[in-house]
């Protein structure tokens, strides 16, 4: 069936295929990043778990994790979320849904590829950018271009007069990550040395991040949220005020990632303000979608994409308090490069970031499949597990993080941290470990959804039919 | 449909990120590239080469098409004794060469004019750097003066004293002959960089991991592979404190052996299969052995395989060694 889309004309294509097609990617991956992150997490665990093959060692698996999570599961849910979004938010029908499956398709393969050769050694060597240069332009041009051209073509064949905020997010960040891309791989296009590569190394991988995974998550909770409550959002300007100092202050402070590097101390301390700066997109964010919930908490509880989003929504209070203040001199020095600064990644990938992604992914899928979620029962297992999971992993990462920076600035002997933190370490097996045990048992949901999920008539919303299982 | 406020509004986004890109990447590139190398910056660019990443000389990062490094203790020309003994980088035809080879700008103020004039960088022949040239070239680490400066600069020593690659390897002897640029990409390659980092921070850090870098050490270093998550002691200076080959030998093939609990993965497969002496390694044997004695059941742990001369842990081992 793919096939006949992908060769035949624009107009046989029904609405929303794209959709269906990046959200089940986009589960795949999730079950497949996590899946390797479990397996990471039992060799730092138990560092004689699977060894003597080199395909099979930390250093060949470690980054494989990372970006099957970045590029494989969080970008592939949000071109899913574009997929559906933009067109229902200007009124209109996805420009090209053949471009969409075509992308969709480009982005499985090269992604496979990349994660493939990237497995076998073939690296840049660069963190966050570790592909080889060829792949990073077949992604660029491949996959980000396209997405790019097909959201902001919705954009401009809208039949709404105003842009709503969450479209302005896609149109400006599916854009400005292809300038990140382009930029941040500069030097291995041009094979920059030294510093000038270590600092576009960290700007690559702030800036995906500033203008790629965090307003986009949050563009999401800005559709997500009033259609589920059915309230309008609390206020436009203050989605307004989120979205432009996202792009003024988000994308600054770029070098606080390398604060303990000989890099001029003038861009350390212009970093860091920016940093703290950082607070007010983050504030009124959140400000924003709670106060939206107004007079609809129950949901929370009873509808399972509001429970998810909601958390996510929560967890980005702490996320943004740690990211504005962390990356301070004052506290950087402590928890520079330990644990600490794991488990924040994972507060806001994993946290704040797929939450939200989650409940719009659940949310999408009903609506294009025309069909009700299969099970609450299972769904709910799915949340607490990828809830619970994640809780372990973030509490036990930032004590272990704690502990190594105690043993950073007493200069203890390494290796006595190390012992230190192995309870810690098996911890945060475990919680990975049901991250992707919920996962799996998302993709069966799902799967059973499309097959025999409770059809949704005609002009309703799937979150209002009572759940059946 | 047009609205002219969505014009404005990307206009505008376009304006705002082309500021921050102002501020963020065209204000501090002044500083960067007014970094002036320092010694530790042209010995670890002349020792690693062209990009240690993905390139055309060395697409599947295998470690072929590396420079070589070597100490001499004589002149391979003349005879003459070196004391102490010369550090030299053997550049065969098709290595590529050095990257401020063909940018002697970012060698820095200082530095550029001594690697022209003395060293007569600018004579390397051959045009394509990337593909390398077609006799080789062999470099060294020249001293000289620069407005009173005391100043390390990179010599062409097939140009100053006609030292030819093949003659310099020879002089050298396998022993002498260190593959670090093979080694740093078995670093890169094997993701020790991971857990280790290679940048001892400057606010502690000094009394173990030893000095923090400065501004000028990293010219030419590509990939830097800082690392950013520290699960293991910081590497920059680790020769300093461990110059022993046979415990690295160990700590690599398995490092429980001399660390019972250390995280660190084992690399015994990067001994390949046959040991120094030819014989295949058996690595089964090996781990049974080596369980026995992990739990009590044998007093020594089995003995770790001599590695072969051209294993990829020699080159991981040279190029650690070299971490002064
Ligand atoms: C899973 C994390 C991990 C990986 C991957 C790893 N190491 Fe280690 N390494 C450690 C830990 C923990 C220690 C400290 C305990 C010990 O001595 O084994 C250590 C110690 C060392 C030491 C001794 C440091 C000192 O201060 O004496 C060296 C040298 C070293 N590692 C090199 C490497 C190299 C080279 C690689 C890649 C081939 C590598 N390591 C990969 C965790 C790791």
């Amino acid at each position: 069936m793919l096939l006949k889309y992908l060769t035949g004309k624009n107009e046989d294509i029904p609405a929303g295929s794209s959709a269906i097609f990046f959200g089940f990617s986009a589960i795949f991956w999730f079950v497949v990043g996590t899946g390797l992150g479990s397996f990471n997490a039992a060799k730092l665990a138990f560092p004689d778990f699977v060894t003597g093959t080199e395909l099979f060692a930390f250093g060949h698996m470690r980054q494989v994790h990372v970006l099957a999570v970045i590029v494989g599961w969080i970008s592939m849910a949000f071109a899913m979320t574009m997929m559906y979004m933009t067109p229902a938010l200007g009124n209109t029908k996805l420009w090209s849904e053949k471009l969409g499956l075509w992308t969709g398709m480009m982005w499985n393969i090269g992604l496979s590829t990349a994660l493939f050769t990237l497995w076998i050694g073939i690296t840049s060597g660069r963190e966050y950018s570790d592909f080889a240069w060829p792949l990073d332009l077949v992604i660029l041009l491949g996959v980000i271009a396209p997405l790019c051209i097909n959201v902001i073509m919705t954009i401009a064949h809208r039949r709404t007069q105003g842009i709503y905020i969450t479209n302005w997010f896609f149109g400006s960040c599916t854009f400005m990550v292809g300038i990140v891309l382009l930029v941040g791989n500069s030097p291995e296009y041009f094979h920059l040395t030294g510093l000038s590569e270590a600092y576009l190394t960290w700007w690559n991988a702030h800036n995906l991040l500033g203008l790629w995974i965090t307003p986009v998550a949050a563009a999401i909770a800005y559709y997500t949220v009033p259609k589920l409550t059915g309230n309008p959002l609390y206020s436009h300007r203050i989605g307004h005020m989120h979205f432009w100092s996202i792009i003024v202050f988000y994308s600054t402070p770029a070098s606080h990632h390398i604060m303990s590097s000989p890099i001029p101390e003038w861009l350390k301390s212009f970093a860091s303000v920016e940093g703290v700066l950082i607070l007010i997109p983050a504030v009124a964010f959140v400000a924003n979608i709670l106060l939206t919930m107004k007079g609809k908490w129950t949901l929370f509880v009873e509808n399972i994409e509001t429970k998810f989003t909601m958390t996510g929504v929560l967890l980005a209070i702490p996320l943004n308090m740690q990211g504005g203040f962390q990356q301070t001199r004052s506290i950087n020095w402590y928890i520079h490069g330990t644990g600490w600064i794991v488990a924040h990644a994972h507060l806001a990938l994993l946290g704040m970031s797929t939450f939200l992604e989650i409940a719009a992914v659940y949310f999408g899928l009903q609506q294009m499949l025309k069909r009700k979620v299969y099970s609450l029962a299972l769904a709910n297992i799915h949340y607490w597990f990828v809830l619970i999971g994640f809780c372990i992993y973030w509490i036990s990462m930032t004590i272990a993080g704690l502990i190594q920076g105690a043993g950073k600035i007493y200069e203890v002997p390494y290796i006595d941290v190390v012992i230190a933190e192995h309870p810690y370490m098996i911890a945060r097996w475990v919680g990975g470990t049901m991250v992707f045990t919920g996962n799996l048992v998302w993709l069966f949901n799902m799967w059973m959804t499309a097959r025999v999920g409770t059809l949704v008539p005609e002009g309703r919303y799937a979150h209002e039919l009572a759940y059946d299982r | 449909m047009a609205f002219k406020e969505y014009r404005l509004g990307s206009a505008m986004v376009g304006g705002a990120l082309g500021l921050s890109m102002i501020i963020t990447i065209f204000m501090p590139s002044f500083d960067l590239r007014s970094a002036v190398s320092t010694k530790m910056a042209l010995e670890k660019q002349l020792s690693a080469g062209f990009d240690i990443g993905f390139g055309y000389a060395d697409p599947l990062l295998l470690g072929i098409n590396r420079p070589l490094t070597v100490v001499l203790d004589a002149d391979p020309k003349t005879g003459a004794k070196f004391d102490p003994p010369v550090t030299a980088y053997i550049y065969k035809p098709g290595v590529p060469m050095p990257p401020n080879i063909r940018h002697p700008h970012d060698l820095g103020k200082g530095v550029q004019d001594l690697s022209e004039g003395l060293g007569q960088i600018g004579s390397v022949s051959g045009s394509n750097h990337r593909v390398g040239t077609r006799e080789g070239v062999v470099f060294t680490v020249g001293l000289g003066e620069f407005d009173g400066e005391e100043l390390s600069y990179i010599e062409n020593a097939s140009a100053t004293r006609g030292w030819t690659p093949d003659a310099t390897l020879a002089a050298a002897g396998d022993k002498n002959t260190f593959k670090i640029s093979q080694g740093k990409t078995e670093f890169v390659v094997q993701g020790c960089w991971w857990c280790h980092t290679l940048l001892p921070e400057q606010t502690q850090d000094w009394q173990v991991f030893g000095a923090p870098p400065y501004l000028g050490d990293f010219n030419g270093e590509n990939p830097t592979a800082f690392g950013s998550d520290r699960k293991a002691p910081d590497l920059l200076h680790v020769g300093s404190r461990n110059s022993s080959r046979e415990w690295m030998l160990l700590h690599f093939f398995n490092p429980r052996l001399v660390q019972v609990n250390s995280i660190m993965p084992r690399f015994d497969y990067l001994w390949g299969e046959k040991d120094a002496q030819g014989n295949v390694i058996d690595y089964d044997k090996w781990r049974v052995e080596y369980l026995d004695y992990a739990n009590g059941k044998r007093v020594y742990p089995p003995e770790v395989p001599d590695y072969a001369p051209d294993s990829e842990i020699r080159a991981l081992i040279d190029w650690v060694l070299s971490l002064k």
